[in-house]
């Protein structure tokens, strides 16, 4: 066959594997929108559940959510950027870091429903916290944990080696470039890393089933020791659990979460673009 | 002064970096200390290879057989379909689309990566199910070839970025030196860049599978969860992570039905140990 032929039907197949990716992409999306949206109103969201969920709002589960996606946040944060900072300024290249890396891409592998399992044997029943925000946030914490390590190496990395050397050579000690000079040049990469983060686990149901998620809870919580609804959740058990929900509570939840997780990508997205507009070097 | 302040800051940042490793062994230990218990009941063998999953009959009976072949059933048939779909869109994302297409689809994939998987599911169940019920006429639509298009979908952006960044990794004298030899673009794809990208594209497609084989909750949504040994795409299946799922709630802490989940856990903490760190050679090979 004429090999421009061959490279024509070639290019068309492969131009529409990627239309159909996009399309259902898209379907999914617009489905969403489309019938998630007219269910959104003010009582939808500042309500609490009612008639056994068939009926009221989500407020409860989204105020959880929040809580357990803060958690997660405050303790992941930290320890992720000073690992991020060990990997991309102190290690050496011997094994000590070459086993690192395997463990942060493994435990970016570990199946979610794992964590959960993990979870609750440590937090749970192990340290007694029993089903609770700690419990939950804490291993949220740990499955985004990988997600912030990349990306602030990545960030840290991509800060030119001559800022450090400059910096060093003015006197100042490794700490004190890293925290004046490496720091502040990659904030914006970190920032977008850590919001990745909050996205991914705010979407998680799995992590959250056995440790801090209840079925129907339209109380508050009122410490980290209790129980919250969470929106994943609460999307699983309206979907499955409870028959003869309205479609219109189903959806609007699903468009809640979405929203949530996508306004989050959004921002990161917006945060990259600009530092890369402003970027100097 | 000075010193010790450096001194003390290097060693906190030495034990963050060390915070991975930490958790991977600790997770592995809790699985097997709250999974181990479940084979002082009933033989290694007889759970991987027990063809009933009766967990809260008396005595329970606790094979796993129907459910790694229910993750498998699912697992293959996403495979299937992602696979070519998804090398593809590599493909055209890597050499082919020009710059603004890139970028927009590019944007698409990773918009597909943030969708939480519970969102997914719930579609799932009121488009996809539905469709498949009808198509096939079949009795109910929860069924694993359900399962396997719309994990098919999920692995999609795993599989498109790693097999893009492997793509666009190969020197570009290669492919320049295929097109100086009269090649076309699409031969030299196809025989030149294909295969110099080999290596990431299979670790590509391992991890897709990875992401395949731990997902859980659209899985449990979509494929029915009846824990029999499937014979056929065409039927209700439940898959590892499923059951774990499903059942965890109502298990009894310190029974025999609890271990046999966390055993089930470790299963998979094994699996995507062994394709993570396999995926991890082939990605280092590679440099």
């Amino acid at each position: 066959m004429n090999p421009y032929r061959t490279q024509r039907i070639a290019f068309s197949l492969l131009f529409m594997a990627n239309a159909l990716i996009l399309l259902l992409v898209g379907f999914v999306v617009v489905v969403i929108v489309q019938k998630g949206l007219p269910a959104i109103t003010w009582q939808f969201l500042s309500d609490v559940p009612r008639q056994g969920m068939r009926a009221g709002g989500i407020f409860p589960a989204i105020v959880g959510t929040l809580y357990l996606v803060g958690g997660a946040i405050v303790f992941a944060l930290p320890i992720g950027l000073l690992a991020a900072i060990y990997l991309s300024e102190y290690a050496k290249d011997n094994l000590l870091t070459r086993l690192i890396k395997l463990s942060i891409v493994n435990l970016a592998g570990v199946p979610s429903v794992v964590y959960g399992l993990f979870g609750l044997a440590l937090f749970v029943v192990f340290f007694k916290f029993g089903a609770s925000i700690l419990s939950g946030s804490l291993t949220l914490g740990i499955m985004i944990l990988p997600l912030i390590i990349t990306a602030s190496r990545e960030a840290l990395e991509s800060v030119p080696q001559s800022f450090r050397e400059v910096s060093l050579s003015l006197g100042a000690s490794k700490w004190q470039t890293i925290q004046h000079i490496v720091l502040p040049n990659a904030i914006p990469g970190i920032l977008t890393g850590t919001i990745l983060g909050l996205g991914r686990a705010a979407g998680e149901t799995a992590p959250i089933l056995f440790t801090v998620a209840a079925f129907y809870l339209p109380l508050l919580p009122g410490s980290i020791f209790d129980q919250v609804m969470a929106l994943p959740y609460h999307l699983y058990v309206i979907s499955t659990q409870v028959p003869n929900v309205d479609e219109k509570i189903r959806y609007g939840t699903a468009f809640v979460l979405l929203a949530l997780v996508l306004f989050m990508n959004l921002v990161a997205i917006i945060i990259r673009y600009k530092f890369r507009m402003k970027k100097k070097w | 002064m000075r010193k010790l302040r450096e001194f003390i800051i290097e060693k906190l940042v030495l034990l963050c970096g060390l915070a991975s490793i930490f958790f991977v062994v600790l997770i592995f230990l809790f699985l097997l200390r709250e999974g181990l218990a479940v084979f002082q009941s009933i033989s290694p063998s007889a759970f991987l290879a027990g063809k009933s999953w009766y967990p809260i009959s008396e005595p329970p009976l606790l094979g796993i057989l129907p459910l790694i072949l229910g993750s498998l059933v699912v697992t293959f048939g996403a495979a299937l379909i992602s696979v070519p779909i998804g090398v593809g869109c590599a493909i055209y994302i890597a050499e082919i689309a020009p710059k603004r297409l890139k970028e927009i689809l590019k944007a698409g994939i990773e918009l597909l990566a943030a969708i939480p998987s519970v969102v997914l599911g719930f579609i799932g169940m009121v488009t996809l199910v539905p469709l498949v019920k009808t198509v096939f006429h079949l009795p109910t639509g929860l069924t694993a070839l359900s399962g396997s298009i719309m994990l098919a979908f999920m692995a999609m952006p795993t599989i498109v970025s790693i097999a893009e960044d492997a793509l666009y990794s190969i020197p570009k004298t290669y492919k320049e030196g295929a097109l100086a030899m009269g090649a076309t673009h699409w031969q030299a794809i196809w025989r030149v860049m294909l295969r110099a990208a080999s290596s990431g594209i299979l670790a590509a497609i391992m991890l897709g599978i990875g992401r395949v084989i731990g997902e859980t909750m659209a899985v449990m949504m979509i494929t029915g969860n009846a824990a029999v040994i499937p014979h056929s795409l065409f039927v209700p299946v439940r898959t590892l992570t499923a059951t774990i799922a499903a059942e965890m709630g109502e298990a009894v802490i310190g029974s025999e039905h609890y271990f046999a989940l966390f055993a089930i856990g470790i299963v998979l903490f094994v699996i995507s140990f062994a394709i993570n760190v396999t995926a991890d050679l082939f990605l280092h090979k590679r440099q």
